[in-house]
């Protein structure tokens, strides 16, 4: 050490480390857990600077008891509430279901969102059906709400002929532009900026249509986080920015995208956009939030960005065994629950619902899943040979096929046909 | 015109037919362009038409593909090409694959202009040809124009292509046509063929070279500044050479390469950009290839060094007249 230095405290570097590791007990009684109802609601043409302390709380409407309270209660109808719990079941469904056919090896990879269905079912509902979402790989229930058909989203799991994608993505990485839902990329928040600008030519435009777009909190570390929230507040673009913090990304715990020193909806008042916190685990709550976001970019208001607080209550992908790196306790001690109990419970509680139904329509979902699955199996599963034709895997990568390409399909034509395939 | 208002002209003749097409970049709308290329858009077309932008190339890139998938036909500018790298996720992983990842269900119709090249003293960071970054990257066109006459025809193809488009402008060139030999006066364009502009509305073709002089010694395959660089130094010379202005470098317009050195038998490839996984590789490569039994020398390659491009260092590391020289006498000597 330089001698002039010797007599100063060393430095020390701080890194991060989550509360549990596996074998320990998960105990989140010191996370704050705001009562329902709490949080006050701003006129959506608030100006930006008047949200600090909604970036810091958390919106919450269903209370223990299965009301809904406080000024956020959407007061939507019992119909639509059947609907909503009937969508973020579906979602669970199916992923129990593809993530079998996985394990069973029928496709190589899939991805759930279970614990996480409110946050994609509430936010679709709360948006008109042509405003364009470009969601992150965790936000199935988007589609499942807008009604894109389950068929079609196996035939892009198992790549098989069937598939809108023509077997050149990897499962779950779906695109459907007629259902306003932009194709997944495996670049992580590359979807922001561009949700902005989509929101930007809505505006130039003079459309009434607003962008959507979602991210982990994990990926929030990413340039193009930044860039979007930069553009969107510059243009005060037509867009909600969701950030879905699950509390993980993949082994890394939400520390390490700087949740130990603040939350994410607080970047909002940086930026100097439009910050709200929600319970993503209280569908009213995500669907009061994303409705007066909505509200707010349609009348030119701008941009707002809604941190989602919630828990990836499984692997982060079918690659993934969450045992190695937390305890196996958290997903259970999670003190907001689940949002499919806590939204069946609130319907139960105003007598629209009951435990009967819910049974029988966890059933009956369960058998359309299934029934889906062996019409989506018609088509082929993974490596069983009823894929796209190989020659096709030269379309697309411009609108025509140049020289080179239409030589290397050649190519490999001639190569399959040597080799006897 | 020179070639800065060919390229302006290109923009306005554009939004003048199509207002899906917008202009977006760092300094691009009320002040025109560090070199002037918007001039007068913003003015012309409105503020939503042509913007001013934060400077973050994710974003801008990032924000005109969410702009082409919405429906318009977005031309951001990158000011230099040296400063593309922060984009380059959004050019290389979003752009590029978005038609094919989808199938089509969304495209990116983007043009991204941008200043490219050295010559200028512009040192380390204001001199740089990257194109050969791109040219590896499947789903992108990458254009390189060396005239006036070609910058708005190849520009206005670019942007009515629905593929995105990197167009790269030397600028170098954008006041004249460059001899190469930097102690020399420069030249303007008022006396160049290609200066020539029509005020209107036409187009190069992309995927298609031009043979700026045909010859039979040896055939020169080059693009942008050096397409000038060369042309004069094989006058000096006295070479009888073919020279082949490729304009697009992918697609490529393989056809013109392959009949003009099976014609001339000889091959020398020069380009501005370091040697190692240059653009020249890969023409060297197609030239061995596909005209093997025609060649009767080694193909030859003029470059710039692998090394960062140096400022007080310049004219040693451009490939001017002397290293042209070199190579062609190397390739001729029997």
């Amino acid at each position: 050490m330089d001698a002039p230095r010797a007599n100063l405290p060393p430095l020390s570097l701080h890194v991060p480390e989550p509360k549990f590791r596996p074998g320990d007990e998960a105990d989140f009684s010191d996370v704050d857990v705001p009562s329902a109802g709490s949080a006050r609601r701003p006129d959506t043409a608030a100006p930006a600077d008047s949200f600090h302390e909604l970036a810091y709380t958390l919106i919450r409407v269903l209370d223990d008891s299965g009301q809904a309270v406080g000024p956020w209660n959407p007061r939507l109808d019992p119909d639509a509430l059947r609907k909503m719990l009937r969508s973020m079941a579906m979602v669970r469904a199916f992923d129990e279901r593809m993530f079998r056919a996985q394990r069973q090896g029928k496709t190589s990879f899939y991805m759930k969102s279970t614990g996480e269905e409110a946050v994609s079912v509430a936010a679709t509902m709360a948006l008109a059906s042509d405003d364009m979402c470009f969601p992150s790989y965790r936000q199935q229930g988007i589609l499942i709400t807008r009604g894109y058909p389950l068929v079609t989203m196996m035939n892009q799991i198992y790549s098989n002929k069937g598939d809108p994608l023509q077997g050149r993505q990897l499962p779950i990485m779906y695109s459907a532009k007629d259902f306003g839902f932009f194709s997944i990329s495996g670049n992580l928040t590359t979807q922001y900026p561009q949700a902005v600008g989509w929101a930007m030519a809505s505006a130039a435009k003079g459309d009434s249509r607003i962008a959507a777009t979602w991210c982990g909190e994990g990926s929030t570390a990413e340039g193009d986080f930044h860039s979007a929230m930069t553009f969107a507040t510059v243009y005060k673009a037509p867009v909600i920015m969701n950030v879905v913090n699950n509390q993980w990304a993949i082994s890394s715990f939400s520390g390490f995208a700087g949740a130990e020193a603040t939350t994410f909806a607080a970047r909002a008042i940086g930026y100097g956009l439009a910050g709200l916190r929600v319970d993503g685990n209280d569908a009213l709550a995500v669907y009061a939030a994303t409705q007066w976001a909505a509200e707010r970019a349609r009348t030119n208001q701008g941009p707002t960005l809604i941190e989602h607080f919630t828990y990836r209550a499984e692997g982060h992908s079918t690659s993934d065994d969450p045992t190695a790196y937390r305890s196996a306790g958290e997903p259970n001690a999670w003190p907001f629950g689940d949002p499919v109990r806590r939204l069946k419970e609130h319907l139960i509680a105003l007598g629209e619902w009951d435990e009967e139904r819910h049974a029988a329509q966890d059933l009956e979902l369960a058998e359309q899943v299934k029934r889906a699955q062996k019409e989506a199996e018609k088509n082929g599963i993974l490596g069983h040979g009823m894929h796209q034709p190989f020659d096709s895997m030269f379309e697309g990568v411009f609108e025509d096929i140049p020289w080179h390409l239409k030589e290397q399909q050649q190519q490999m034509l001639d190569e399959q046909k040597a080799a006897g395939l | 015109m020179n070639m800065i208002q060919a390229i302006n002209s290109a923009m306005d003749v554009m939004m003048e037919r199509d207002s899906d097409v917008v202009v977006m970049g760092e300094d691009v709308g009320y002040f025109g362009g560090v070199f002037r290329a918007t001039a007068g858009l913003q003015a012309k077309y409105g503020k939503t038409r042509v913007f001013d932008t934060p400077i973050t190339e994710i974003g801008i890139i990032g924000v005109a593909i969410g702009m082409g998938a919405y429906g318009l036909r977005p031309v951001p500018e990158i000011q230099f090409a040296d400063y593309i790298y922060p984009a380059l996720d959004q050019l290389v992983s979003e752009a590029a694959r978005l038609r094919y990842r989808s199938a089509a269900d969304f495209t990116a119709p983007i043009t991204v202009r941008s200043p490219y090249g050295g010559g200028i003293f512009g040192g380390q960071t204001h001199s740089q040809s990257p194109e050969g970054i791109f040219t590896h990257v499947s789903g992108i066109k990458t254009v390189i124009p060396s005239t006036p006459y070609d910058a708005k025809g190849l520009l206005i193809a670019a942007i009515e292509d629905n593929d995105p488009v990197l167009f790269l402008e030397p600028k170098r060139i954008y006041n004249g046509p460059f001899h190469g030999h930097y102690d020399r006066p420069a030249k303007t364009w008022a006396d160049h063929p290609g200066a020539d502009v029509p005020a209107g509305h036409y187009r190069v073709e992309l995927g298609k070279a031009a043979t700026v002089r045909a010859g039979e010694a040896v055939t020169i395959l080059c693009y942008g500044t050096m397409v000038h660089v060369v042309a004069n130094t094989i006058e000096e010379m006295g070479i009888d050479a073919e020279i082949i202005d490729l304009r697009t470098l992918v697609p490529l317009d393989i056809e013109a390469i392959e009949t003009s050195v099976k014609k001339t038998g000889r091959c020398l490839i020069v380009h501005e950009a370091t040697r190692t996984g240059g653009f020249g590789a890969e023409l060297s490569a197609l030239v061995q290839e596909r005209c093997f039994y025609h060649l009767e020398a080694p193909i030859e390659r003029a470059t710039g060094f692998d090394t960062p491009y140096p400022h007080s260092l310049e004219w040693a590391y451009f490939p001017g007249p002397v290293r042209i020289g070199t190579a062609l006498k190397k390739l001729l000597k029997d």
